[in-house]
This record gives structure tokens, sequence and C-alpha cells, in this order.
């Protein structure tokens, strides 16, 4: 099996760089270990999805793997404590997130005992997939490649999910990082044992683990480990952005993923190493995800990987490292192709941290003031994705989002590839950010239009069936009376007031047969327009999933930190606007309904 | 702050600007071995020109000069028109080119990178409607010319427009290759016994052709440093090639082969320093095509049907109009898209 792996045909992408590895440095020496900080601070935010709810007080102390925030909603993933200690705050403080504003926080203290809460491994093999999954919503694990999605709801497949193939990503094309390379090197049989129980949970029939060529020791290791299962290791070349889920399916299965679908939705899904293993972690000994593997590298002495508690000081983890070498002036987190600048020298390790650059201008000189596009192409002919990037570029800049959104502006997976080789040194992924950013606001705001229209109509709609109604109450009332004289009438002349009653409740038949039409009517409006809605999703946009409302949540911080903010502000007072006349009309017809209500 | 990425390979704009200068120089060594150093004078006037004028127009247009005049692109303009006009014009003739290009197709589109036209034709096809028959005052080649006119005796003429005594301008200039062809088949004369002409070598025009090598070695160093890809040449040269071979096999009396129309007039200028002008052109590797086997279609039915003996000047300008519409057409598949 294994002599057949390194014939397997790749697929290659188009375009893509090669960027200067940089990786030699941190793969000197193993994985090392952190003493335990003074303290330990964790942001609820450390992953796609909706921040989890807090589960403990200041003051209470928690054992090491004790559950302190529990996932809220379905996008969302439990924390917990990385280590015995007493909770000492819960707090806003800078998380290491572009924005570089405060968020709400966990602080523990350790005691120094490190002692753990009562761990509860589980029989994977021979339990019910349902029950290890929804389990799982208590692990925190998330994907550690970088993405932080909720890994329970990348599983949530119950054995029908259709997922033949799982596709293991160890491509880790970035340049500096190595913190999957060294996880391979030294745990390959728990990282095949956690692959094992994906697959299991999943129902795939096929396993393939992608990994760049410039990891040999990682490639032997994951072949040796796959020794004897049917576990197919794929060797792709190095190519910048290799790592990316869509382009390593691409590579190792020649499939392109339809830009409009999940990977699950065409039979595969895409796990990092370090997600698998925490899996196994999790599963085999009922280890919560409570630390990561890290690469700290760059300006430091001693560049290295280290197994990092979350909540871990940024500068406990660069001491460890031999601390920073001269020149430094801040720290980059993630690589230098999509990374960004740390806000702060003392954020926390997060889920999200796979790799610590200490920058200074030797490594990362500033790029020299922006040149106009002269058009040579270099970035289309760079882009992963086959797009135009000076064509978008140029929409971007002169504020044309439909046509950016015609030439595919969401199909960007803003990896850097097409500014890393512009000759004119322009900032081409912050403008794609700008103009999606705005493009999303815009259909945001559009949405909400559609909403107060919609229920301006209701309104409309409402007012005309209660004019109905009331003009049906007074013909009662009228008929009422003048069955009354009719009666008293009748007394005079003797006859039975029979046809008459049968007329006056024949009305009222009438009157509910209105107001269920009315009703009716009401309800198809509502119907049309909501349709209406969904049909009116822009082109291009991907449905907006918690993971798209979170990053534009992020966008818009940071298009606000690129000083784009005065757009931004036109729009929140539209916005505002929006928002006011939709409370206008709420409340207008609450005081219908409270009229209604007295009637 | 999410500036990335933080790394960066490519080369800058003033580099690609100088490698094309770099590559233009064995042309210019070819060129003054066959026709004198009369060029490098133009050359001379049209940088200064260039250079000065974009610097008053940045100016204007309060824009920074310096990072705008380091980029070269000015003086690859002006060594592209100097090249494409006769090097014994008048010395106003060349500075009034290069004033159009550069101020006029260039600066008031709104400088580098916003020129829908490339400055270089502008400023060419202007002089050829404007000043026709200085426009067709080309220099014999030293080999061919009853007088050899020494590199002082060109400065005074191009500055005086003095020749030395007993010398008639006939003697020192000649017709082109291209514009003998034309003349010759007007007056119903055949290939064979045209090309018989003195002027004539194997392959283009005797002297001229040594030119148009050199444009291609430089041409050749260009694909080699990336700075151009082979789409436009080739496309340029196989279509130029083609049509001129559909004619040839038709009627070889009557139209000259493929290989003249290679290697006369600016074809290899065009194919490698002209048409490959990334502003004015398309950026899809289909488009670049497109846009390169019009050009040299249009060329070949200008130097035959047309009223002027060469048509690349405007051959590109025509095309560099169709390019958003080129562009608009063929754009590549995008990943996970159906075409």
């Amino acid at each position: 099996m294994n002599a057949l792996v390194n014939f397997a045909k790749i697929f290659k992408f188009h375009g893509g760089v090669h960027p200067p590895e940089n990786k030699a440095q941190s793969t000197q020496l193993a994985i090392g270990q952190l003493s335990l900080p003074d303290k330990l601070v964790l942001p609820l935010r450390q992953h796609v999805g909706n921040i989890p709810k807090i589960k403990i007080n200041v003051g209470d102390h928690v054992l090491k793997g004790e559950l302190i925030a529990e996932a809220e909603g379905t996008v969302s993933a439990a924390i917990h404590a990385p280590t015995s200690g007493t909770v000492t705050a819960i707090e806003d403080a800078i998380i290491p997130h572009p924005s570089g504003l405060p968020d709400r926080c966990i602080t523990i203290t350790p005691d120094g005992k490190d002692s753990w809460i009562e761990r509860k491994p589980q029989d994977w093999r021979n339990a019910d997939r349902k029950t290890l999954v929804a389990s799982l919503r208590l692990s925190g694990i998330v994907g550690l490649g970088g993405a932080t999605f909720p890994t329970h709801i990348k599983l949530r497949a119950d054995g029908k999910s259709g997922v033949h193939t799982l596709v293991i990503n160890a491509a880790e094309c970035e340049p500096y990082i190595t913190c999957d390379d060294m996880l391979m090197r030294e745990r390959s049989e728990q990282i095949v044992k956690g692959i094992e129980i994906a697959q299991y949970l999943l129902g795939a029939e096929k396993v393939v683990i992608g990994i760049e060529d410039n990891k040999p020791e990682a490639v032997v290791a994951m072949q040796t480990a796959t020794t004897n299962t049917a576990m197919q290791v794929i060797v792709v070349p190095t190519l910048y952005p290799s790592g990316d889920a869509r382009r390593l399916v691409h590579l190792v299965l020649g499939q392109e993923i339809p830009f409009d679908k999940r990977s699950t939705e065409v039979g595969l899904q895409v796990f990092n190493v370090a997600t698998v293993l925490a899996l196994y972690r999790y599963f085999e000994f009922g280890e919560p995800s409570l630390n990561r593997i890290v690469s700290m590298t760059g300006n430091v002495q001693t560049p290295q990987n280290f197994e990092v508690l979350f909540g871990t000081p940024l500068l406990h983890l660069v001491d460890a490292a031999g601390g920073i070498k001269s020149g430094t002036t801040h720290f980059i987190m993630g690589g230098p192709m999509m990374g960004f600048d740390l806000p702060d020298d003392n954020v926390p390790i997060t889920k999200a941290a796979n790799c610590i650059i200490a920058a200074s201008p030797t490594l990362f000189a500033p790029p020299p003031p922006a040149m106009p596009c002269i058009r040579c192409a270099r970035c289309a002919d760079a882009c992963p994705v086959s797009l135009q990037p000076q064509d978008l570029y140029w929409f971007a800049k002169s504020d044309n989002f439909e046509k950016a959104r015609d030439y595919k502006l969401f199909d960007c997976i803003e990896c850097g590839a097409c500014s890393y080789v512009c000759p004119s040194n322009i900032p081409l992924v912050q403008y794609y950010r700008y103009a999606k950013s705005e493009i999303i606001a815009a259909d945001r705001a559009k949405e909400a239009a559609d909403i107060a229209r919609e229920r301006n109509d209701f309104r409309l709609a409402r007012i005309e069936r209660e004019k109905l109604e009331r003009a049906a109450k007074h013909a009662e009332r009228a008929q009422a009376a003048k069955q009354t004289t009719a009666t008293a009438s009748n007394e005079l002349t003797g006859t039975t007031p029979e046809t008459n009653k049968d007329a006056g409740s024949g009305d009222a038949q009438k009157t509910e047969k209105q107001a269920a039409i009315a009703a009716a009517i009401e309800r198809a409006k509502a119907a049309k327009a909501a349709a209406a809605a969904v049909g009116e999703v822009p082109k291009n946009v991907m449905e907006t999933s918690s993971t798209v409302k979170a990053e534009i949540a992020e966008i818009e911080t940071r298009r606000a930190s690129v000083g784009l903010a005065e757009k931004s502000t036109i729009d929140e007072d539209k916005q505002a606007k929006i928002a006011a006349a939709i409370a206008r009309a709420k409340a207008q017809k609450a005081a219908a309904e409270a009229a209604k209500n007295k009637d | 702050m999410n500036r990335s990425p933080y790394i960066s390979d490519a080369p800058s704009v003033s580099n690609i600007m100088f490698k094309v200068l770099v590559a233009l120089v064995p042309g210019i060594i070819a060129y003054v071995w066959v026709f004198g150093g009369g060029v490098l004078i133009s050359i001379a006037l049209a940088t200064a020109t260039a250079l000065a004028s974009e610097a008053v127009m940045l100016k204007l247009r309060k824009r920074p000069i310096q990072p705008f005049l380091m980029d070269y692109s000015a003086v690859v303009t002006a060594w592209l028109l100097a090249l494409a006009i006769p090097p014994l014009a008048p010395w106003w003739l060349i500075v009034v080119g290069t004033l159009f290009a550069i101020v006029v197709a260039k600066q008031l589109y709104g400088g580098l990178g916003y020129n829908p036209f490339n400055p270089a034709m502008i400023g060419y096809a202007v002089l050829l409607i404007s000043f026709p028959v200085l426009m067709t005052k080309w220099p014999a080649a030293l080999s061919l010319a009853q007088t050899k006119l020494s590199f002082a005796d060109q400065l005074h003429y191009i500055f005086g427009g003095l020749l030395p005594q007993d010398v008639k301008i006939d003697a020192v200039t000649s017709a082109t290759p291209l514009d003998y062809l034309k003349t010759q088949l007007t007056l119903k004369h055949d290939i064979t016994s045209i090309k018989a002409a003195p002027i004539f070598g194997a392959l283009g025009g005797k002297g001229g052709e040594y030119v148009t090598m050199a444009y291609l070695l430089g041409g050749i160093y260009l694909l080699q440093q990336k700075i151009i890809t082979w789409h436009l040449p080739i496309a340029f040269l196989s279509a130029l090639a083609l049509i001129s071979g559909i004619f040839w096999i038709a009627n070889p009396a009557h139209f000259a082969n493929p290989l003249f129309h290679l290697f006369s007039g600016a074809s290899l200028l065009a194919a490698f320093f002209i048409i490959t002008d990334p502003i004015s052109g398309p950026t899809t590797p289909k488009g670049k095509l497109y846009f390169a086997a019009g050009i040299g279609i249009i060329t070949y039915l200008i130097r035959v049907y047309g009223g002027y003996p060469d048509g690349v000047a405007f051959a590109v300008i025509f095309m560099n109009i169709c390019v958003p519409l080129i562009d608009a057409h063929t754009q590549p598949r995008v990943f996970g898209h159906e075409k």
C-alpha cells in the first residue's frame, strides 16, 4: 500500500506561490512543555459562532478540565479550565484579534496542583455515534488548523452524512508554521487513532491524508503509522495555498467543490491533524480541549514548538523560546501570508493560535508605497481561485460593488498570493475585504428594508381587515336593532321571527368567513414576502452562516481600524434609521393590538 | 490590524521597466551599426522630453514626482517612439511626438496605469498623420547609401537640416522595403523582380533585418525574465505569418512571403515591446491571444491594402479600444464554478 502512495496522482490547482518556507528554524527542537503561568486568561470568543455561557463565578475553585463556559446555540464551543485554580476575574481584556478590541475573558489563577476533574473516557468503538457526537458538544474541540469551527458541527452526521471520503489536512502550507509538522513527527500514532474516530463518526469509507513535500519526516511518520490501515498518505507539492481545504481536496482527489456547496454536500469532510488528535484525547482519555501546539518563531532566541495551555499569556511563551532578539517590534499571529498583528504583547494564546512570529523590520520589511496597477496580471497568474484580482481591485477601488460581485469577489479566499506578487505593492486583500464588508452591509440594509416593507404591508392589510370587521359589526348591530324592532312588530303582527333570525346568523357566518379570508390573504402575503426575501439572496453570497456572520463582525472592526470608518458610519446612520422605522412600526402594531384587546 | 501578507516577491515597476530598456539595447546597437548613430540622438531627445514633460505634468497634477519619474515608464515610451520614427528627422519631430505621447496619451488620462492607449503608438500616429513626408524619410542602410553620413553629419542634419555640401537627401535616404514593395506592386511589378532590388535582404530589408533579429534577442530575454508571457508575441507573429501565408500561397507573385512580413517594418519590435505594454492591453490569457492576433491581422491588412506602409501603430490603437470588450468576454473559469 505505502509503496504506491507516492505514485498517487496530484491534481494541480491554478496559480499559487512559493514563498521562502522558513520552517527549519522551529523544527530543530522537539515540542516543548511550558511551566504553569501565573494566570490564564480565557477569552470567551475563541471559535467561530456564538460565545459560550459562563458557568462559574469569580472566586470559584475549578479543577483542570472543568467546564467553565458551555456552548450556547448550535454553533458554539465550550471552554474548560486548563488547570486547577481559582477564578479571579471575569472581565473585558484585549484578545488576540485584528480589531484590538477588548472582549469578555475568564481569568484563572492556577493553584499549581494541576489536579484533574474526574475524566470519563468513552468506548467509542462500541458506542452509538449520535451519543458520541452529542457528547462532543462538551469537548470544546474546534478546528485547530486556524479556522476554529466547532468540531461537533462538522461531525453532526449520525452516520447518515453521506460523507464517503475524509480528507486530513496536513499540508501546512504557510511559511514559518510547523505545529502540525512537529505533531505528525512526534504523535503520528495518536493522530491515526483520531482519524479512525473521525472516520467512524462520519461513516466515511476512504481516508486521504495530504502532506506537502517539504515535511519528509512527517510523511514518513504518517506512512509508518498508517501501515496497517486503508488510509492513504498523499504527498503534495509545496505550493501555497495548498492547505486551503478546497485546494487540498482538489490536489488529492481532483475534485472541485462547487462554490455554492459545502464539502459535506459532495460527500467530503476535511479535518486538520491537530483536530483529530484532540478527538482522540477526548474519547480515549476524557480530556477536553485544553491546549494546543504553537510554533513560537521569528525573531526569538530559540524558535520552537510548544504545547501551550489556552489562556497562557503570550510573553510566557516568548520567554520559553529564550525571549526576543533585538529589533523585535511586535508579534504576528498566524503565518506571514494570512496572519495579523497582535494588538498587544500580552494577549493570551487561544484555540486559533497555530503560530506566533516575533516580527522585526529585517524579517518583514515595511512595504514600499503602493504604485498604480500596471495591469501586468501577475496576480491573476498567482490566484489559486482563477479570479482576476486586477479587475476586482479596480472595482473595489471605484466602489463598483455590483461588478465586483459579478467577478466572483466572494470566491476570494484572501490568501494573499496576489499581493505577494504585485510589483506595485498594492494591498489587494485589504481592498477585497473592504468591498466584501461593504456588500454585506448593503445586503443587510436591504434585508432590513425588506422586513420593514413587509411589516408595512402587513399593517395596511390589518387596518383594512379591521375596517371590514368594524363594518361587519356595525351591520350586525344594525341588524340586531332592526331585529328587535322586527320582533316587536312581529309580536304585533304575530309572525315568527324564524326567517329573520336565519338572516342574522347568516350575517355572522359571513363576517367569520370574511375574517378567515382576510387571514388567509395575510398568510399568503407573508409567505410571498418571505419567499421574495429568500429569493433575493444575492448571487455569490454563500448562505449567511454563523461563520460568515462572525466574519462580518470581524471585517467591520478591521475596516474601522483601517480608517474606513466614515463609510460605515453612514451605513450605521442608515441602519439606525431603519431600526427606528421598524421600532415605530412595532410600537404602532402593539398599540393597535392593545386597542383591539380592549375591544 | 490585518495587513497581511507581510512578505512579497515581486520585481518593482521600476525593475520591470528597466529590464524592458535593457532588452532594447541589442536592437539599438544593431540599429547604430546598420544606420549610424543618428538614432542615439533621437533616443536622447525623446528621453529628455519624456522626463521633463512627465515631471511638469506630475507637478501640475500634484502627484509625487520622484517615484513616478523613477519608474522608467516614460523612458520606455520615449525609446519605443524614438525607435519607431526615422532617425534623421528634424529634432522637433521626436520632441512633438514624445510630448503628445506623455502629456496627452499618458498624463491627461491619469498617468501610469490609466492610459487606455499605448502612448508611444499614439505619439507615432499623431506624427504620421501630421507629418507624413518626414515620417517616411528613412535613412538607407549605411552599406547601401551612396554617401555615408558620419555621426557629426547626422547630428548636424537633425538639428540644422543641413547636409554636407554636394550631398542630396536622396543619397542618404531610401524607401523602406515595405514602402517600396507597396509602390512597386501598384506599378504591376511582381514580387520576384521587386525583391531583386538591393534594399531587400534575405528575410526583410537589407540591414533592417539584423535590427529586427536583435529585437528578437531582447524579446527572448524578456520572456526568460518573465517580464512578458509568450501569449502576446506568439499570437501576434503567428497571426501575421498565417494571414500573410494564406495570401502568399494563393498568389506568390503578388504577395510577399510570411518571413518577409515577420522581419520587415516594426513586426518584431511590436511583438515583444509594443503590444506587450500591459497597461493598454488585455489581462486574461485568452484575451491576450485575441488581442495580439487582431493586431497581427490588422497590421497585415494595412500593409497590403491600407494607405500606410506599416500598420502596427493603427492596429495597436484599434485593438486597445477593444481591450475592455476582450477582457470581459475572456474571463477564465473560476474554481468551483461551471463555465
